[in-house]
């Protein structure tokens, strides 16, 4: 009786189990909402303000501007919009409208071409209007097609009908479809970025060595944080940016944090860029000794064993006075390596390219000196710097940093004794690129950048330190210990600092094995006469 | 007949032994932290050398103990007595199959030499090693210790000038335990306990 009445509990149990769990198990078989890859709440695409042909860029952004009311006034703020930065330490006033560097050495007369990286629109000389809200170029960092393409020379315009460029070449430079790219904005991506800072330089990871196209979609040997399929970080994930105001600056970096992780809800004002801003200033969990380390190395130093990693390789040299060569047709001429890369071209001369290639290693305090136009220089044994890195062992707010350091030789002004801003890009009568006559490009350059110029014209010998901070390799991949602890160690130049092993007192290595020499020595002797004498008795 | 004497106990027997194979495996790591040679690799070696390290620190916390509850830190006691005679006996006599100077003792197991190169090997050798070893593993906390103005260079010169001392020492000892009755008496006294005596 008692054995029926619990199996028909059970079978109420199970009934009502069934009742209770029936509709789940229905709504569980159902098909998934196909899930949306939209980062935002918006989609653009469903805007009819978006819904229509744009036949330019500031078309585009007056549409944006609509309901983004104050993106352009954020831009009009930043760097890269202004291509103008006064460090507030050295005073200096900097950016890429102002530098002179020692790859296109400077942008002044070549804004057309120069200027298709500026997140603006017609920027071709000097008097683009900075005020200008239309001319605010959204898409640029805003794209998620692929399809947004500034070409060269355009000063940053966008081509929206087919046309032929350079007038006359039989090139035809193809129009991209602002409607339908404008539909699809989103957040910045590897790509955006890249697109301008992969190329730096004039050409895929010429310019910093640590940043080319092989890191739009690396794997994690290359790059542990991009890792397209692991933490896929894009370069904002970093360079957090608020108000459109990109965080992380070459012009003052900061080479020592001590500040610790950031914490949300913290006030707290410090660069979100660097390592320690996530990873804190004691990361190293198993071995303690690694944390000492820290104290005095930069991150990078280890974890970026390399650069030009991602089979791409980068600019080490640039010797603009061997420019100028022609062929017997009188005609420019190219040459390649075994590999097929461009090593010498006759608007640009001779390079060296660089692939896996070992930092240089310097103390680094976060202070960069540029040398302007304005500055004296000497012609000497001395490399000119073009950015002077700042630094000792014993300011104690350096740290020992990973620099690619890019040397080359530029025409400078002998008598006025300054570097010199040449017009180098454009179909003109006196872009050196098209004619070779530096007379003419650095005339019409000097008297774009207003700047004296004698009239004579020399070369002279250059470099400029690039800090490297990416292609940060997965932990198992940092330098090994016997990278520096050795006799020919990575650190070799690095002074004011005790190495052990590199530093090994040669000395005390004379005196200590001697002692052990004549030690051996004397019991083998008294050994061998204990021997000699126990056979004579 | 010779008589036989229970000199080393079973603790100082294990001690000796466990130090010994340590110091040795420090030697190796040593060098090879040194880049004298490679057989560990730096990264490797200053792990063994570290985990030998603190592993023989344990060892001396027990032999101290050992020391001081059975009153054989007694043996290191510095003599002046014989000591000229023991010199002699290594320079001349050992040669002429003159008699050993010195008779040990259960209360005095080592000869005046012994006393004094281990002793020394206890207040100067051991305790650069030591001092500099540690002051070497704790290198950041310096500041923390009040110690921020020592040099590093300096610590690590003196573990270095300590450590061919030892090696010097090693060397010279390995050699003297030849210099018994038999080449190996010494060396089965260490490991059985019981030294013959003439």
């Amino acid at each position: 009786m008692g054995h029926l009445f619990n199996r028909a509990a059970l079978a109420l149990c199970c009934a009502g189990w069934l009742v209770a769990t029936g509709p789940v198990l229905a709504e569980e078989a159902r098909p998934e909402p196909k899930p949306l890859k939209l980062t935002t709440t918006a989609d653009h695409a469903k805007f009819k303000e978006l819904q229509k042909t744009f036949n330019s860029g500031p078309e585009v952004t007056k549409a944006c501007l609509a309901c983004h009311t104050e993106a352009a006034g954020q831009i009009h703020r930043t760097k890269h919009w202004k291509w103008e930065y006064l460090n507030p330490d050295t005073k200096q006033t900097l950016g890429k409208k102002t530098v002179v560097n020692n790859f296109c050495i400077s942008v002044a007369s070549n804004e057309a071409a120069c200027n298709s990286c500026h997140i603006g629109y017609g920027w071709k000389d000097a008097s683009f209007d900075f005020k200008s809200e239309e001319n605010v170029d959204c898409l640029a960092c805003h794209d998620t097609t692929g399809n947004y393409k500034k070409p060269s020379g355009l000063a940053g315009n966008v081509v929206t009908k087919d046309m032929e460029f350079p007038p006359g070449s039989g090139k035809i430079l193809k129009a991209i479809d602002l409607s339908k790219i404008a539909q699809k904005v989103g957040k910045s991506s590897r790509d955006t970025c890249g697109a301008c800072h992969f190329f730096g330089g004039g050409g895929d990871g010429v310019k910093h060595g640590d940043l080319d196209s092989s890191m739009s979609a690396p794997e994690k040997e290359l790059d542990v944080h991009m890792d397209a399929t692991g933490l896929d970080f894009t370069c904002g994930t970093c360079h957090k940016t608020s108000s459109h105001d990109v965080a992380g600056s070459r012009y003052t970096p900061t080479a020592k944090d001590s500040k610790g992780a950031h914490l949300r809800g913290k006030t707290d004002n410090g660069n979100p860029a660097t390592c320690v801003a996530c990873h804190n200033n004691a990361p190293h969990k198993s071995v303690a000794r690694l944390n000492q380390h820290a104290g005095k190395i930069a991150c990078q130093t280890c974890h970026i064993p390399s650069f030009a990693r991602g089979g791409i390789p980068t600019k080490m040299t640039w010797d603009w006075s061997t420019a100028g060569q022609l062929d017997a047709a009188g005609k420019q001429i190219t040459k390649k390596d075994a590999k097929g890369r461009i090593i010498y071209e006759s608007r640009k001369g001779d390079f060296t390219l660089g692939e896996n290639v070992k930092p240089e290693y310097v103390w680094f305090n976060g202070n960069v000196t540029y040398t302007l136009i304005t500055d004296k220089i000497e012609k000497s044994d001395q490399r000119v710097p073009i950015n002077k890195i700042g630094g000792s062992p014993s300011d104690g707010k350096s740290m020992i940093w990973p620099m690619k350091v890019f040397r080359g030789s530029q025409p400078y002004d002998p008598v006025n004794k300054t570097l010199v801003t040449p017009h180098t890009a454009g179909n003109d009568d006196t872009g050196y690129w098209k004619n070779l006559n530096w007379d003419k490009a650095i005339a019409v350059g000097m008297n774009t950048s207003g700047h004296p110029f004698s009239g004579k014209i020399d070369f002279i010998k250059t470099e400029m330190s690039w800090p490297i901070n990416h292609m940060v390799a997965p932990k198992e991949k940092a330098l090994g210990c016997a990278e520096c602890h050795s006799k020919d160690s990575r650190l070799a130049g690095i002074q004011g600092v005790y190495i052990p092993v590199r530093d090994n007192n040669k000395l005390l290595d004379t005196i200590g094995w001697a002692v052990v020499f004549l030690t051996l020595i004397g019991v083998i002797g008294h050994g061998a006469m204990r021997i000699v004498t126990a056979r004579r008795h | 007949m010779a008589e036989r004497i229970y000199v080393f106990k079973r603790f100082e027997r294990f001690w000796h032994w466990s130090q010994a194979g340590l110091i040795m495996f420090l030697m190796l790591t040593a060098f090879d932290i040194h880049g004298t040679y490679t057989i560990f690799g730096f990264e490797k070696a200053v792990a063994y050398h570290t985990t030998a390290a603190w592993t023989l620190i344990g060892l001396w916390v027990f032999a101290i103990f050992w020391h001081f509850t059975t009153g054989e830190w007694k043996q290191y006691i510095p003599t002046t007595e014989k000591v000229v005679a023991m010199m002699k006996y290594y320079l001349v006599g050992i040669f002429k199959n003159a008699p050993h100077p010195f008779r040990l003792t259960t209360l005095r197991k080592h000869n005046p030499l012994q006393r004094l190169a281990y002793l020394a090997i206890l207040v100067c050798v051991g305790p650069l090693i030591w001092v500099t070893g540690v002051l070497y593993l704790f290198y950041d906390q310096w500041a923390a210790w009040g110690l921020g103005s020592l040099s590093l260079e300096w610590v690590a010169n003196g573990h270095i000038a300590g450590a061919f001392m030892m090696l010097a020492f090693l060397i010279a000892h390995v050699y003297l335990t030849t210099a018994g009755h038999t080449p190996l008496a010494h060396i089965k006294a260490m490991i059985t306990g019981w030294e013959e005596v003439d």
